[in-house]
């Protein structure tokens, strides 16, 4: 089980954001950065967030922004945008978001291996934490498992 | 038995629920088939569900779309934390 290749085109660390959508498309930013999705899936990142409000924020101060998958999504790709400040999403409990993950998959199938990954990878509860305060890419890589250089650049 | 994950999607958030709610079984010693499922599809994977997992975000939505099922709701506030889903579950299994 792999999660998708983390860039460092794909990081932005203590981004300055106003609010939530400022957030999501940072992260969208990123994905395109990366390549893994055109500049459209943003869009229709903060359309899920405004139709099924912030159900994303999964855990205390981290969203997991994503979409379907759909003909903006070029390959699965993984984000990670950590806040300089938090910003409410609209979440009852797990209010205010320090950490946004941006998913974008290409078919549901091949993308529960790695979210089942990346569950693993949280199950430790400081980790989102340790992720806003990260100073550095491979800090942030480190943090979600990553074995190294090689695995971020395949 | 069996328990329904439920996100917007039906991919990402729910698959996480999923893989954690396995391990909280794990660990309580229950079996259950644990499937995913996207709010469109919901009334048709709870019809013979026993439990739905949800983010406290979309119960609303979900007790909307299931209509007249048994299914108990049981609302997730962390869905890393194992413990949590784990005393909710075995609450409503009870």
């Amino acid at each position: 089980m792999t999660l998708p290749p983390l860039p460092d085109e794909a990081i932005v660390i203590k981004a300055h954001v106003d609010d939530w959508r400022a957030a999501v498309r940072e992260a969208g930013r990123a994905l395109v950065r990366s390549g893994s999705t055109r500049s459209e899936y943003a869009d229709r990142m903060i359309a899920v967030i405004e139709e099924f409000g912030a159900y994303v924020v999964i855990a205390p101060g981290l969203a997991l922004a994503h979409a379907r998958p759909g003909p903006d999504v070029r390959r699965e790709g993984l984000a990670v945008v950590t806040l300089a400040e938090p910003v409410p999403f609209g979440h009852p409990h797990n209010d205010p978001v320090r950490v946004v993950v941006g998913l974008a998959v290409s078919n549901a199938e091949e993308h529960v291996a790695s979210v089942a990954r990346l569950a693993n990878a949280f199950n430790d509860s400081g980790i989102v934490g340790r992720m806003a305060r990260a100073e550095t890419a491979d800090e942030l890589r480190a943090l979600l498992g990553f074995d190294g250089a090689a695995e971020a650049e395949a | 038995m069996k328990i329904i994950a439920v996100c917007g999607l039906g991919i990402g958030t729910s698959a996480i629920l999923k893989v954690n709610a396995e391990r909280a079984l794990d660990r309580l010693g229950l079996t259950a088939n644990v499937d995913a499922s996207d709010l469109a599809g919901i009334a048709t994977a709870a019809a013979d569900a026993q439990v739905i997992l949800t983010s406290s975000e979309l119960a609303d939505a979900v007790r909307a779309a299931i209509g007249r099922s048994f299914a108990e709701i049981v609302e997730v506030s962390n869905y890393f934390d194992v413990e949590e889903i784990g005393a909710k579950l075995e609450t409503s299994l009870g």
